[in-house]
C-alpha cells in the first residue's frame, strides 16, 4: 500500500542500546574535525575564525553559512566535535576520587596492585562474587580495605619499593608525603598499571585506561550545542560554555608561550593551576572548594554538569519531559447538556488547531472545499503538505493555485470539527484519568466546556481552572486514544475498582427529592423525562399519578437486579429494572461509592453506563427545576425544645470538664499508663467535649425540619455532612490543633482575655455557639488559628506527597505483566509470579474482587 | 463434587474456589456446579490483567494520587487514647523509605497459653517494660565529702519486680566499670575510684546511673495490655524484637513489630513483606482512603524482591535499575553517568524513560507487541 501511494519512504531506525564509556586521547583526536588554537571567535567582518571556537568545521549557527565538515546548512548539520591540545595535563574533576584509589592501591614504582600474588586469586574471586550485586565503588573500596588489612600499604610486595602515603587536597591536588604530585607524574604512574591490574579494578582495559582520566587533550563540543544569541543591539552574546572554553584556550596559549620561552618554573606552575581551574569549572562549576567562574555581571556560569543536573537540567527538563504542538489551553466551564465524552471547544481554537487529512480520490472534492474556505472561515484549512514534505500555508492569494495543484497523496490540515478526537488533560496529572480522550464539539464562547460529571476524575472545578487539549495527529494515535483513553473506558478506577464518575451536586439532591418524596402526574413525568433526553416511555406504568421511583426506573435497564444500601442505611432493592424499596442518593449514584454503578457497568458495558450517568444527571437537575429547591439560613432553625436540650448538653459537659479540672488540681485524676497528669487531663477533656458536640449533632438530626433544602442536601450526600448541619445549627465544637486543644501562646494562657492557667473549654478553643448565632471574638481567633494550621498542612503536604509519587513512579515504571503473566521489571527479574496474587486487574474487578455471588445467581437463575 | 473442583485447581486461585464453595446453592447438582465453575473461569479470564499492562505505574499512580489527600498530622491517638502512633503521609513515607529508625516503633506481644488468660497480666506486662534504675529508686543523693552516690531504693517497687537489693546492686556493678558498689539495707552506695575525682564527676555518675537498665526489655517505654477476643495481648511503645523473643512467656510465632527492618532481621523477608503490606493498609484505612491491596502488595514485593528490604530511594530500588538513563533521570544524574562511563555500561533501553528520551515507543502496553507480516511481492 505504502509503495503505491507514492509517498516518500522514511527509513525506520531504532536505537537498540547505548554504550557509555570514556574517550581516549586518540579517540578525541580522531573524532574531532578541527583543532582549536585561538581564543578569538570572529574576525572583523563577523565571520567565524578558522581554528577558533566558532570554527565552521564544528557546525554552523548562522543562517546562510555552510558547515565545512558535512556541507549542510543551519538546522541540518548536527555539529561536529573539535579538540585542543593542553600544554600540560589536567585532571578531570569527576574522576578525582577514582584516581586517588588507584594511586593508593598501586605501587609507585612498578605500578602493580599492592596485593601479593599469593593472595591475588582469592581477592579476585571475592570481587567477582561481589560484582553481581554491588556497584563498582563498593568493589574499589573493598580492594582498598584488603590492601590496608594486608599491611602491604607501605611496601610493594612485587618490587619491594617503599610506598608513601598519598592524600588528596581537595579539589584536585594530590600529595605524596606532603609533597605535591604533578598531573604529569600522576599520568605516568597510571600508565604503568598493566592491563591485568586494570581489570582487577573492574574496568576493561580496551575501553578504559586509567591514564585517560588525566586529560592531555580536551574535546570541544560542537557549536550547535552552544549557540550564540544576537541581542537587539546587534551585539553577539556567547553561550556560557563558549565563554569557559575561551578561557581555557586563552590560558592554554599563554602556557604554551611561556613554556617555549623558558619562563621560570613558578610562572608556569601558576598558569598550570589556572588551566586546571578552568578545566575543572568547565566540567563542574559547583565544586565546593572552588569559587565558581562568573559572568562579568557576577552570575555564575552554567557549565556542563549544571546543564545536565536538576529539574531544569537537560535530562529532566528536555529529555524526560517534552513539549508539544497541536495543543490548546483555556479556562473551563460546565455544560450539562453535552455528553460525558464530549468537550466543547471554542471556535477560535477550533480554527487554529488542525487535523491532517490525506487526500485520496474519494475525498478530493470534499477537501478542496476546506481549502476554498481558507484559514479564516470555519470549517476551513490552514496548511497543505505536499508528498515531498513541504508545508504550504493557505492564504487568500494562494488558494486557487493550491486547489489546482491538489491530488491524492497530499495532506490537508483542516480545522477541528465535531467528532474529532482530542485528549483533554488537567494538571496535576496524578492519574491516568487525568488525561482522557473526548470528542470535540465546536461551540461559541471562549472556554472549554465539559460535562460536570467528569470533574471528579480530573479533580476540576470551575473557579478559574484551566485545562489542556491535545489533538493527536496520526491515525495510530487517534485509534489508540479512542479505544484506550475514551472517557467511558476509564469509568472504573484502577485504584480501587469502583466508578470514578458519578452524579454530583444538584443531580444527587434532585434524584433524592424525586425518588423519595415526589408524586407526580403522568404528563409532568413525561415532560421531565423528555427534558432529560429520554424518549422511550414504555417502562412508565400506565397510571395517572406516578411515584418518583417509577419515573426514575425508566432509566434503569430491564434486567437489572440489585440489592444495596442507601446512605441512610435503609434497604435499596432494584428488581427487574424497578426500584422496589429505597431511594437514590450519593451512595448509589455518587463517584467511588456503592456498587450500583459498578454492577451496571459490568452487566451493560461502559458506553451504556456513561450514557446512563449523563441521563441520571440530567433527570436530577430537571426534577429540581420542577420541584424547586433552595437553601436558606432558616433551614437549620431548631424548635425551642431542641435549643434547650442542646444548652443542657453543653452545660453538662462544661460541668463535667470542670469536675475533671478539679480532680486534676487535687491530684486525684487517674492517669493513663505512660501519660503524665496533664496529658491525661487534656485527653479526657477533649473526649468529653467531642462527645458533647456529637450529641448536639444527634439532637439537631432529631429535631430539624426534614424537608428543607439544606437538610436534604446533607441527607442525600450531595453537599455537606450531618456534622456541618450541627455546626450551623447548634455548636461549632472544639478547635483542634496538632491533635489537642489550642495551646498557650501567651504565658499560661491562650489569648490575653483569659485568666492565667484556665483549663476551661472556653479558654482553650471550644466554640459553644453555632455559625448561625455567630462567633465571639475569642472564638473567632481560635478558628483563625486552626484555619491557618490547616492551610499550612496543605502547603507542606503537596511537595512531600509529590516527591513520594515521583519516587514511586520512577521505581515502578518498568514493572509490567509479561506474556507468561508474571510481573517483572526491566531486568526481567521476577517481582511477582501472579499479579496481586490472583492476577486480577483491579479496573476489571468489582472493588478488587470477582462477583462470585452474582455469577452463581446468574447461572442458577438461568435454569 | 470434589473432582470437579480439582479440575479447576490449576485454573483458578484457591481463594476463588473457596468462595465458590461457600456460596454454592444448597442443592446444586453436578452439572450446575460445573456450569458455575465454567462461568467463574470465563469471568476470571476476562478480569485478568493483560500482558503488557503497566501494573507498576498504575500502582504508583493509585498510591501517589491518594497520597495528596492524606493529612500531614503526625500524631493520632490509637484506639483507647493511650498511645501515640505516626499516621498519615509521614508514616507511608517512613515505610516506603525503609527507614532504619522509625518515629513511633511499636510491638504487639502475644503470650503463650497460660499467660495470655489475663491473670497477672499487668505484672507480665511490667516484665516487658524497660525499667530504669530511676524507676525503682526513691532518691539519689550525693555525698560530697566522700565522693559517693547513695541510691536509696524503693523496697516496694523492687519487690514488685521480684528483685532483691543485692540483685540491683549486682546490676549496677555490671553496668558500671571498675566502681566500688556496696549495698546496705535499701541503700546502694557507689564510690568513685581513682584520683582527682571532682564534684562534676560524681554528678555525672548520678545522672548516668539514673538511666541504668534494671529489668525488662530495653527500648520499651510503654506497655499496654489489651484484650483481643479471648486472650490478652501486650502492646508496647518501643520495639526490640530480639530481647522480647528471649522472654519465656512470649509467643514468638505471633509477636510482631511495626518496624519493617527489625522484622526483616529477626523474622525474615517474607515477614517483612507482610509487615509492609499490613502497615501501609493500616494507614490507608485510618485515613478513610480506598486503595486496592494489590497495589500495595506490588510495592511491598518490589521492596523485598532482592532478599533485603530496599527503600524506594536513590540508594534503594532505584540504584539497582538496569538502565543508566533511568537512574540518571531520577536523582544525581552526574554521578550515575560518570560511573556508567567508567564501567563501560550498556543501556539496553528496556524500560520507559530511556525510550521517552529517544522518542521511541516504550515497551509497555500497546508499545510491547511487534508485528510480523509477510508482504506479498508485487508482480
Amino acid at each position: 500500500m505504502i509503495e503505491d501511494s507514492g509517498l516518500p519512504q522514511h527509513p525506520h531506525k531504532k536505537v537498540r542500546s547505548i554504550i557509555f564509556g570514556i574517550l581516549s586521547p586518540k579517540m578525541v583526536k580522531q573524532m574531532a574535525s578541527a583543532k582549536v588554537v585561538t581564543p578569538e571567535l570572529y574576525d572583523k567582518e563577523g565571520y567565524p575564525v578558522d581554528g577558533g571556537l566558532m570554527d565552521t568545521r564544528l557546525g554552523v549557527i548562522d543562517p546562510g553559512l555552510r558547515c565545512r565538515t558535512c556541507g549542510a546548512k543551519l538546522k541540518e548539520c548536527p555539529g561536529h566535535f573539535g579538540y585542543i591540545e593542553l600544554a600540560r595535563p589536567a585532571i578531570h574533576i569527576h574522576f578525582v576520587g577514582l584516581i586517588l584509589t588507584i594511586l593508593k592501591c598501586s605501587c609507585r614504582e612498578c605500578g602493580k596492585v599492592l596485593i601479593p600474588n599469593a593472595q591475588r586469586e582469592k581477592v579476585k574471586k571475592k570481587i567477582e562474587e561481589m560484582s553481581t550485586i554491588e556497584s563498582l565503588e563498593v568493589r574499589r573500596k573493598y580492594i582498598a580495605e584488603t590492601i590496608k588489612s594486608l599491611k602491604t600499604i607501605n611496601k610493594c610486595p612485587h618490587c619491594k619499593s617503599r610506598q608513601q602515603k598519598i592524600t588528596l587536597e581537595k579539589p584536585s591536588t594530590f600529595l605524596e608525603a606532603d609533597k605535591r604530585i604533578s598531573p604529569i607524574e600522576i599520568r605516568t604512574r597510571l600508565e604503568k598499571i598493566n592491563d591485568d591490574d586494570v581489570e582487577f579494578f573492574g574496568f576493561e582495559p580496551k575501553k578504559m585506561r586509567p591514564e585517560w582520566l588525566v586529560l592531555t587533550v580536551l574535546t570541544i563540543p560542537p557549536v550547535t550545542m552552544r549557540p550564540s544569541i544576537t541581542l537587539e543591539s546587534g551585539e553577539r552574546s556567547e553561550d556560557d560554555i563558549t565563554h569557559k572554553l575561551g578561557d581555557i584556550v586563552r590560558i592554554n596559549q599563554r602556557l604554551f608561550e611561556n613554556i617555549n620561552a623558558g619562563a621560570p618554573e613558578i610562572i608556569i606552575e601558576d598558569l598550570w593551576d589556572l588551566l586546571q581551574y578552568h578545566v575543572t569549572t568547565f566540567f563542574n562549576n559547583e565544586v565546593p572548594q572552588l569559587p565558581p567562574a562568573r559572568h562579568r555581571s557576577g552570575q555564575p556560569l552554567k557549565t556542563l554538569s549544571e546543564r545536565i543536573k536538576s529539574k531544569e537540567g537537560r535530562i529532566r527538563h528536555n529529555l524526560a519531559g517534552k513539549r508539544t504542538n497541536f495543543s490548546a489551553r483555556t479556562v473551563i466551564s460546565p455544560d450539562p447538556m453535552i455528553s460525558l465524552n464530549e468537550v466543547g471547544v471554542p471556535m477560535i481554537i477550533a480554527s487554529k488547531l488542525t487535523v491532517p487529512e490525506r487526500v485520496t480520490d474519494w475525498n478530493l472534492e470534499y477537501l478542496k472545499k476546506f481549502i476554498e474556505r481558507g484559514p479564516k472561515k470555519y470549517p476551513g484549512a490552514n496548511y497543505v503538505v505536499r508528498p515531498d514534505g513541504k508545508k504550504k500555508k493557505i492564504t487568500d492569494d494562494m488558494k486557487e493555485a493550491i486547489i489546482e495543484e491538489m491530488q491524492p497523496g497530499y495532506m490537508v490540515e483542516r480545522h477541528l470539527m465535531d467528532g474529532d478526537i482530542a485528549i483533554f488533560n488537567r494538571q496535576p496529572s496524578l492519574h491516568r484519568m487525568s488525561m482522557m480522550c473526548h470528542k470535540i464539539k465546536v461551540l461559541p464562547g471562549k472556554t472549554f466546556r465539559l460535562n460536570p460529571t467528569v470533574c471528579n476524575p480530573y479533580n476540576a472545578d470551575f473557579d478559574g481552572d484551566e485545562m489542556n487539549l491535545h489533538i493527536p495527529q496520526t491515525e495510530e494515535a487517534r485509534a489508540e486514544a479512542e479505544t484506550l483513553m475514551m472517557v467511558q473506558t476509564q469509568l472504573i478506577s484502577p485504584g480501587y475498582g469502583l466508578s470514578v464518575i458519578g452524579c454530583i451536586q444538584d443531580a444527587v439532591s434532585g434524584n433524592y427529592v424525586l425518588t423519595k418524596l415526589e408524586k407526580i402526574p403522568k404528563e409532568k413525568a413525561v415532560d421531565l423525562l423528555i427534558n432529560a433526553g429520554i424518549e422511550d416511555f414504555s417502562k412508565l406504568p400506565n397510571k395517572d399519578i406516578l411515584s418518583g421511583n417509577e419515573v426514575f426506573s425508566v432509566l434503569l435497564p430491564e434486567s437489572l437486579n440489585f440489592v444495596g444500601k442507601t446512605s441512610e442505611r435503609t434497604e435499596l432493592i432494584i428488581k427487574n429494572g424497578k426500584i422496589l424499596t429505597g431511594h437514590m442518593d450519593r451512595n448509589s449514584l455518587g463517584e467511588s461509592k456503592g456498587l450500583l454503578l459498578r454492577q451496571i457497568h459490568k452487566k451493560f458495558g461502559a458506553a451504556f453506563t456513561a450514557d446512563m450517568i449523563a441521563k441520571i444527571q440530567k433527570l436530577g437537575v430537571q426534577s429540581l427545576k420542577y420541584a424547586g429547591f433552595t437553601t436558606s439560613v432558616s433551614d437549620t432553625d431548631l424548635p425551642k425544645i431542641a435549643q434547650k436540650k442542646i444548652q443542657e448538653v453543653l452545660d453538662n459537659s462544661y460541668l463535667a470538664v470542670e469536675e475533671l479540672i478539679e480532680q486534676y488540681k487535687r491530684d486525684e485524676l487517674e492517669t493513663f499508663p505512660g501519660k503524665s497528669m496533664e496529658e491525661t487531663l487534656e485527653i479526657r477533656i477533649l473526649e468529653r467535649l467531642n462527645k458533647a458536640r456529637n450529641s448536639c449533632g444527634e439532637i439537631v438530626n432529631e429535631y430539624c425540619i426534614r424537608e428543607t433544602g439544606t437538610i436534604m442536601m446533607a441527607r442525600s450526600g450531595a453537599r455537606g455532612k450531618p456534622l456541618n448541619l450541627a455546626q450551623m445549627a447548634a455548636c461549632v465544637g472544639q478547635q483542634a490543633m496538632r491533635g489537642g486543644r489550642i495551646g498557650k501562646g501567651y504565658r499560661d494562657r491562650t489569648l490575653s482575655c483569659f485568666k492565667a492557667d484556665d483549663f476551661g473549654p472556653m479558654a482553650r478553643g471550644f466554640i459553644r455557639g453555632g455559625f448561625k448565632q455567630g462567633l465571639k471574638p475569642a472564638e473567632f481567633f481560635f478558628m483563625g488559628m486552626t484555619g491557618r494550621d490547616s492551610l499550612m498542612d496543605t502547603a507542606l503536604r503537596t511537595p512531600k506527597s509529590g516527591y513520594l509519587y515521583r519516587r514511586l513512579a520512577n521505581a515502578m515504571q518498568d514493572v509490567k505483566v509479561e506474556y507468561d503473566f508474571t510481573i517483572r521489571d526491566a531486568n526481567k527479574k521476577i517481582i511477582q509470579f501472579m499479579y496481586g496474587e490472583d492476577g486480577i486487574d483491579v479496573s476489571r474487578s468489582i472493588a478488587g474482587k470477582l462477583d462470585i455471588k452474582g455469577i452463581i445467581a446468574d447461572v442458577v437463575g438461568e435454569k | 463434587m470434589n473432582e470437579i473442583f480439582k479440575e479447576y485447581e490449576d485454573k483458578l486461585t484457591p481463594k476463588i474456589l473457596e468462595e465458590v464453595k461457600e456460596n454454592l446453592p444448597p442443592k446444586a447438582s453436578k452439572s450446575v456446579v460445573k456450569k458455575i465453575l465454567e462461568a467463574v473461569y470465563a469471568e476470571y479470564l476476562e478480569s485478568r490483567a493483560d500482558p503488557g499492562e503497566s501494573v507498576g505505574l498504575v500502582a504508583s499512580e493509585s498510591i501517589g494520587e491518594q497520597g495528596t489527600q492524606m493529612t500531614l498530622n503526625t500524631f493520632h491517638l490509637a484506639g483507647v487514647a493511650e498511645m501515640n502512633v505516626t499516621v498519615g503521609l509521614p508514616r507511608i513515607i517512613e515505610i516506603l523509605d525503609a527507614r532504619k529508625t522509625i518515629a513511633t516503633p511499636m510491638m504487639e506481644v502475644y503470650l503463650k497459653s497460660p499467660f495470655n488468660k489475663g491473670k497477672d497480666i499487668r505484672k507480665i506486662a511490667m516484665q516487658v517494660k524497660d525499667t530504669k534504675l530511676a524507676d525503682v529508686t526513691d532518691e539519689f543523693s550525693i555525698n560530697i565529702r566522700d565522693m559517693l552516690v547513695d541510691v536509696i531504693l524503693d523496697p516496694k517497687k523492687i519487690d514488685d519486680l521480684g528483685f532483691t537489693v543485692a540483685k540491683v546492686q549486682k546490676l549496677i556493678e555490671k553496668s558500671l566499670k571498675d566502681m566500688n558498689v556496696k549495698a546496705k539495707g535499701n541503700v546502694v552506695t557507689i564510690k568513685l575510684s581513682g584520683k582527682d575525682v571532682g564534684i562534676n564527676d560524681v554528678y555525672k555518675l548520678k545522672e548516668k546511673i539514673k538511666n541504668a537498665h534494671v529489668a525488662g526489655v530495653k527500648g520499651v517505654t510503654q506497655v499496654l495490655p489489651v484484650r483481643r477476643k479471648d486472650e490478652f495481648v501486650i502492646i508496647t511503645a518501643g520495639s526490640n524484637l530480639k530481647d522480647v523473643f528471649g522472654l519465656e512467656f512470649v509467643d514468638i510465632t505471633r509477636t510482631t513489630s511495626n518496624d519493617v527492618l527489625a522484622v526483616a532481621t529477626f523474622l525474615g523477608i517474607e515477614a517483612a513483606r507482610e509487615t509492609i503490606i499490613r502497615e501501609v493498609l493500616k494507614v490507608i484505612e485510618s485515613q478513610g482512603l480506598n486503595i486496592d491491596k494489590r497495589h500495595i502488595i506490588l510495592v511491598a514485593d518490589l521492596m523485598c524482591a532482592s532478599g533485603n528490604v530496599q527503600g524506594i530511594t536513590r540508594y534503594g530500588i532505584i540504584r539497582d535499575k538496569a538502565s543508566v538513563l533511568a537512574r540518571a533521570s531520577f536523582e544525581t544524574p552526574i554521578k550515575h553517568l560518570i560511573t556508567a562511563a567508567l564501567a563501560g555500561e550498556e543501556d539496553l533501553l528496556t524500560s520507559v524513560v530511556e525510550n521517552v528520551m529517544l522518542n521511541q515507543a516504550i515497551p509497555i502496553g500497546t508499545g510491547l507487541p511487534g508485528l510480523l507480516s509477510k508482504p506479498k511481492k508485487a508482480k
